[in-house]
């Protein structure tokens, strides 16, 4: 198999990595570290894979790493800003959501949840509830219900409403 | 696009085109597929471009389903098919597939090839012998089989635009992530009755998108609940549905029936 060298922005710094051709996005991420991406279903049915590749949700669990080189990658542990040396990060307005709403309970599908609501709120800051579970159709939750899974990206959306 | 088509002469059946990946990855994955070489033909500019005329559409082979549910273009030009791709598969299948991969692997259980078929797009597929165009009808051939040449590669898919008083439904039931039967449906409705026959076409129950016979449907009055029953027994009639997953045969069929009443439905009310 043939390797070669990739450049990528993940989450927010350059990187240069070398990648064999058929290794998967959600390996290599995972391989770095980034372990917050889960494999679940594998066939791009569930979500819980869900990154953003120049901002677009795609399921790594099916994209090739080799697809990074020269875009901009976004998993869940880009979301929290870092904030003063000593000070905890400051969450991201939808990982705040997730949990003052109880959108979560084993978490497993959560980092996909958020990236995919990442991406809706992205492009359409401030979405109604149909909207929500139109994008979210493709992410599951075995756990929820969903319900508080809508409201918990509505309130995000809220959230940076009132943002200055 | 010259290499593309050289390396695709040159590896021939040892090389797929890989564009969005969102089915070769996975049947590779699987272990169902295996190819030596792949060939991106995704860095092709020329493949990237939606462009309208008055009355053509085209739509580049990289195309994924995101883009056309938001192209400012295909909103303009034919509003059913943006609808259509807003509504195909999820999110993340959006971003990556493309219209043009779809039709080329051609599963059965798909979205655009009832509406294409119904329109009359057609392939334009290019070979280092050349380029040629064919109907979608006659491009898919069979349940993943195409009339796609070994040296060739879908380069765009043109939709003819229809008059701006044709009117257009496509509706869909899924129990799956595919789904599991669609119609679609385009006709001229002037003063309550089809102005010609209309356009009728059934995908994802057989193993090709089925056309209804509807040339007894010219002038046909669109509000009589005779023309919907005839309608619907006219579209059973048409598909050879087998039992699987998404539901026995005689429950596709029945299925079939009461959704082609729901496009009569949807093209009555819509506007033009
Ligand atoms: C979970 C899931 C749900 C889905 N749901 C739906 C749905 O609801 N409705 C629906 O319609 N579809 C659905 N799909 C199918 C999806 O639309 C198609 O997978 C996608 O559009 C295929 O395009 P691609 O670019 O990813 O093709 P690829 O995976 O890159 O290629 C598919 C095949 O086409 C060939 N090919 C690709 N481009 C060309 C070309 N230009 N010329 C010649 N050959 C080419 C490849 O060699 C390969 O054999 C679903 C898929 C998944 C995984």
């Amino acid at each position: 198999m043939a390797r070669r060298e990739i450049g990528l922005r993940l989450n927010g710094s350059n990187r240069r990595i070398e990648v064999e051709d058929q290794v998967l996005l959600i390996d290599l991420v995972r391989s770095l570290g980034l372990v917050g991406t889960k494999l679940s279903c594998d066939t791009q049915v569930c979500g819980a894979c869900t990154v953003l590749l120049d901002g677009r949700p795609v399921s790594s669990c099916t994209t090739l790493a080799i697809e990074a080189d020269g875009r901009a990658v976004e998993t869940i542990e880009g979301l929290a800003d870092a904030g003063a040396p000593g000070r905890a990060p400051k969450l991201h307005p939808l990982q705040q959501a997730f949990i003052d709403r109880f959108a979560f309970q084993c978490g497993y599908c959560t980092p996909g949840m958020i990236m995919a609501a990442k991406a809706l709120l992205d492009e359409r800051p401030h979405p109604d509830a149909a909207a929500i579970q139109h994008w979210m159709e493709g992410n599951i939750c075995r756990c929820t219900g969903y319900q508080t899974i809508v409201e918990a990206v509505l309130d995000a959306a809220d959230r940076s409403r009132r943002l200055p | 696009m010259a290499d593309a088509v050289s390396l695709r002469q040159r590896y021939g059946e040892d090389a797929a085109i890989y564009a969005g990946g969102t089915e070769l990855l996975l049947a590779m994955k699987l272990g169902i597929a295996r190819w030596p070489h792949l060939i991106d033909i995704k860095p092709i500019d020329q493949l990237r471009r939606v462009a309208a005329t008055k009355d053509l559409l085209r739509i580049g082979a990289t195309v994924t389903h995101w883009e056309l549910e938001r192209d400012p273009v295909v909103a303009k030009a034919l509003p059913a098919l943006a609808r259509l791709e807003a509504n195909v598969a999820n999110i993340r299948v959006r971003a990556a597939g493309t219209l043009a991969g779809n039709l080329a692997f051609a599963e059965p259980h798909a979205d655009p090839p009832a509406l294409l078929v119904a329109l009359g797009a057609r392939v334009v597929l290019e070979s280092a012998a050349g380029s040629r165009t064919l109907l979608v009808g006659e491009f898919i051939t069979g349940m993943y089989q195409t009339a796609l040449g070994p040296g060739e590669l879908i380069v765009a898919i043109e939709i003819p635009l229809p008059a701006r008083d044709v009117r257009m439904a496509y509706v869909k039931f899924k129990v799956l992530e595919r789904p599991s039967l669609a119609v679609a449906a385009v006709a001229t409705i002037r003063d309550g009755r089809f102005v010609g026959a209309p356009s009728v076409v059934i995908g994802a129950v057989d193993e090709v998108p089925r056309a209804v016979p509807t040339a007894d449907f010219a002038s046909a009055d669109v509000r009589d609940p005779r023309t919907a029953e005839a309608l619907a027994e006219a579209a059973r009639a048409a598909v050879d549905p087998s039992d699987d997953l998404a539901g026995s045969a005689d429950y596709k069929r029945h299925l079939v029936g009461v959704f082609v009443q729901r496009a009569l439905g949807s093209l009555i009310a819509g506007a033009a």
